[in-house]
């Protein structure tokens, strides 16, 4: 971040002092996310490929991040990393204070199931359950009781306007409908963040339209929200953009600047 | 999350994946069906050579005094058998002073039989064979009849002609007349049916009740034997297992002193014991064993790998299937909770099944083969804990491995 202008990259400001100033120490409760250079290596027999090379990235409560970037730039690494998909191969990952780059494997599962909902851009919902069940899973996990269960996962589905598609299955529905029940259920669970990654990556452009107002009223709702994505009017939702290339954060700034720059 | 939602989950994918879940009961079940097949046909042979056969053949605790073994234990020499062939044969006039020196309480025979084309006057010229006795023999044997009676002493010391028929013979020789009264003719000489005797049942398709049991000094015995007064055997039951060796040994001291061997002579005849018969069974049933264990162990090689087959291809699926669930949140003791109950309930389904079939199959096999078949309990369980095992442990396998996966990288397989 070269160019030290009046009017000052996100990434110089609070995000810095918590992710450099305080280096090592659990954030306070207001961040969401910090992550203190991570990185994700892959070795790909003998040739380091190298995803992530450090990355520095704090996320407040009810932020609306845009995450852009070229193909192969560490999009996807970086949101398996927050959603906790991943393991970093470096560096400190922070979520809700607790350092989830040292969890187990149980309590990953419990971070998983409780803090995050995962919209990913294959819908990767089970083909043969019906949506209701496929809306409830992750209240199983929880050790939800079966009643409370489908109540709560058909007011989810009712919440995304699917009350009368219960018990279609995956391939029953179209597209935009698959990705909505896979919203109802990242969000079933009432987690801290919402990560998605080009959710809109297999949709076409009025369907796309559709699920970004979903995901724009969550945000006005106050649900925090960290969303990867090709197009920069999709990002233009978004209240924040971070430019990821060749696995490090290439820019990170509030959308104004972002649109200024990119001329919309 | 607990052990009733982990039942639901599995229960829901087995109803789910319709086509999966059959093919893994089928798999199990195809390896119990073969194990408890083919080890019902050894079994039922073994027990039947054991309970039933070598019973037949030789009464229990008795033994048969012949010039030579009529059955082979493993192969003879060529010196043994031109021994054999040099050894005078038993003689009736020998009987007599063996059944002397026989305790209180033993019961002894002496036959020879040979096959023979028996007549009568309401069939053709039918082949049998025929048994000249003498002594207990009846009683030794265990035979009775069914019709008619057997020889009085009168008829057997003086040699009558009366006949005891086996059950078979007379449904060929008597088609449509009651035997009892009739004649048949055999080598030229006319003899009463006195009697139908009990069925000895048979072995391997082959039926022992195509017999005729007729007195040994009436005129059969001239066309049975070549040599005048020779018999071929003698048989000596004792009361008890106990008594046997003692008899042996008393049979022996009196035939050695009859043929005039001295001490360092060898016998020159044969005790023959229900053992030899039984060491002469065991010998095949090593192979029986060997293949008691090849084939159920080729069966449910077969079973395995269509079981590792069907759950191969669902693996990518499953691994999918299971970063989807790990992504929400399962942990792997949910995952495994969930694969082991769904692959025990398939398999103890398809165990069931397996059990079933197999027991039919064993049946169908007893009734259209000559086979006899038993089905033991211990392939029962063999056959569940092992069409079980696999099932199981082929399920549970893969999916303990998906579990440990990252989620992304498990969702990656598809
Ligand atoms: N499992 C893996 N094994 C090896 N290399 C990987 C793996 N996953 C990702 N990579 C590499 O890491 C780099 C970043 O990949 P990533 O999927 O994060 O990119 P992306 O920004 O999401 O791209 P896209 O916009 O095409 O989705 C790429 O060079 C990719 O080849
Ligand atoms: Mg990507």
């Amino acid at each position: 971040m070269s160019n030290e202008t009046e009017e000052a990259p996100l990434s110089t400001t609070a995000e810095r002092q918590v992710i450099v100033e305080e280096a090592g120490k659990a954030p306070d409760k207001d961040w969401v996310i910090v992550t203190r250079g991570i990185k994700r290596e892959y070795d790909m027999g003998g040739e380091i490929v190298r995803a992530l090379r450090g990355v520095d990235l704090a996320v407040r409560r009810n932020e609306y991040v845009a995450i852009m970037g070229p193909s192969g730039s560490g999009k996807s690494t970086l949101m398996n990393l927050i959603g906790c998909l991943d393991t970093p191969t470096a560096g400190e990952y922070w979520l809700n204070g607790q350092l989830a780059s040292r969890m187990k494997d149980d309590d990953l599962a419990r971070v998983r199931n409780k803090e995050i909902g995962f919209v990913f851009q294959t819908f990767n919902l089970l083909p043969r359950a019906t949506a209701l069940h496929n809306v409830e899973l992750p209240l199983v996990y929880a050790g939800v009781a079966s009643a409370e269960r489908k109540e709560r996962a058909f007011e989810a589905l009712k919440s995304v306007a699917l009350g009368d598609r219960v018990h279609h299955r995956p391939n029953e529905l179209s597209g935009g409908q698959r990705q909505r029940v896979a919203i109802a259920r990242a969000l079933v669970n009432r987690p801290s963040i919402l990560l998605a990654d080009e959710p809109t990556g297999n949709l076409d452009s009025s369907t796309s339209e559709e699920i970004m107002k979903v995901f724009e009223s969550l945000a006005e709702s106050g649900q925090t929200v960290i969303m990867v994505t090709h197009e920069p009017d999709i990002a233009a939702h978004a209240r924040r953009v971070v430019v990821l290339r060749d696995g490090v954060i290439a820019s990170d700034e509030r959308k104004e600047r972002f649109a200024a720059k990119m001329g919309f | 999350m607990s052990i009733f939602e982990a039942i639901r989950l599995a229960l829901t994918t087995i109803r789910v994946q319709k086509l999966k879940s059959f093919f893994t009961a089928l798999g199990v079940c195809i390896g119990v069906m073969f194990l408890i097949a083919v080890v019902s046909i050894v079994d039922g042979m073994g027990r039947y050579m054991e309970d039933d056969l070598v019973g037949k053949l030789i009464a229990i605790n008795s033994f048969e005094l012949r010039h030579r073994p009529n059955i082979q234990i493993g192969d003879v020499d060529r010196e043994t058998r031109l021994e054999y062939s040099r050894r005078q044969r038993i003689l009736e006039s020998d009987v007599q002073p063996v059944a002397d020196a026989l305790p209180e309480g033993t019961l002894w025979a002496m036959y020879s039989e040979a096959n023979l084309n028996v007549e009568s006057s309401f069939s053709r010229p039918r082949r049998a064979q025929i048994t000249a006795v003498d002594g207990d023999f009846f009683e030794i044997k265990r035979i009775g009849v069914t019709n008619g009676r057997l020889f009085t002493a009168g008829e057997l010391s003086l040699g009558a002609n009366a006949v005891v028929v086996g059950p078979d013979l007379v449904e060929r020789l008597f088609p449509t007349v009651d035997p009892v009264g009739r004649e048949v003719r055999i080598a030229g000489k006319v003899y009463n049916v006195i009697g139908v005797g009990e069925s000895l049942g048979k072995a391997f398709g082959i039926s022992f009740d195509n017999y005729i049991y007729a007195p040994f000094r009436s005129p059969v015995h001239r066309a049975l034997n070549r040599e005048a007064n020779a018999i071929d055997a003698m048989m000596i039951q004792t009361p008890s297992a106990e008594e046997l060796v003692d008899v042996q040994e008393t049979v022996r001291a009196v035939m050695r002193s009859r043929h005039g061997l001295r001490p360092a002579q060898r016998d020159d005849f044969s005790l023959q014991t229900a053992d030899s018969a039984l060491e002469f069974w065991n010998t095949i049933k090593g192979y029986l064993v060997l293949a008691g264990i090849a084939l159920p162990a080729f069966g449910l090689v077969v079973g395995a790998i269509v079981i590792m087959n069907i759950m191969l291809v669902a693996v990518a699926e499953r691994t999918h299937e299971i970063g989807i669930r790990k992504a929400l949140g399962a942990k792997r003791r949910d995952i495994l909770a969930q694969f082991l109950i769904e692959a025990s309930t398939l398999s103890t389904f398809g165990a069931a099944l397996g059990i079933a079939a197999g027991a039919a199959l064993a049946l169908l096999i007893r009734n259209t083969t000559p086979m006899p078949t038993y089905v033991a309990p211990w392939s029962i369980m063999v056959g569940v804990l092992v069409g079980a095992g696999v099932g199981i442990v082929s399920g549970v396998y893969p999916a303990s491995r998906a579990s440990l996966l990252d989620p992304v990288t498990a969702l990656r397989q598809e």
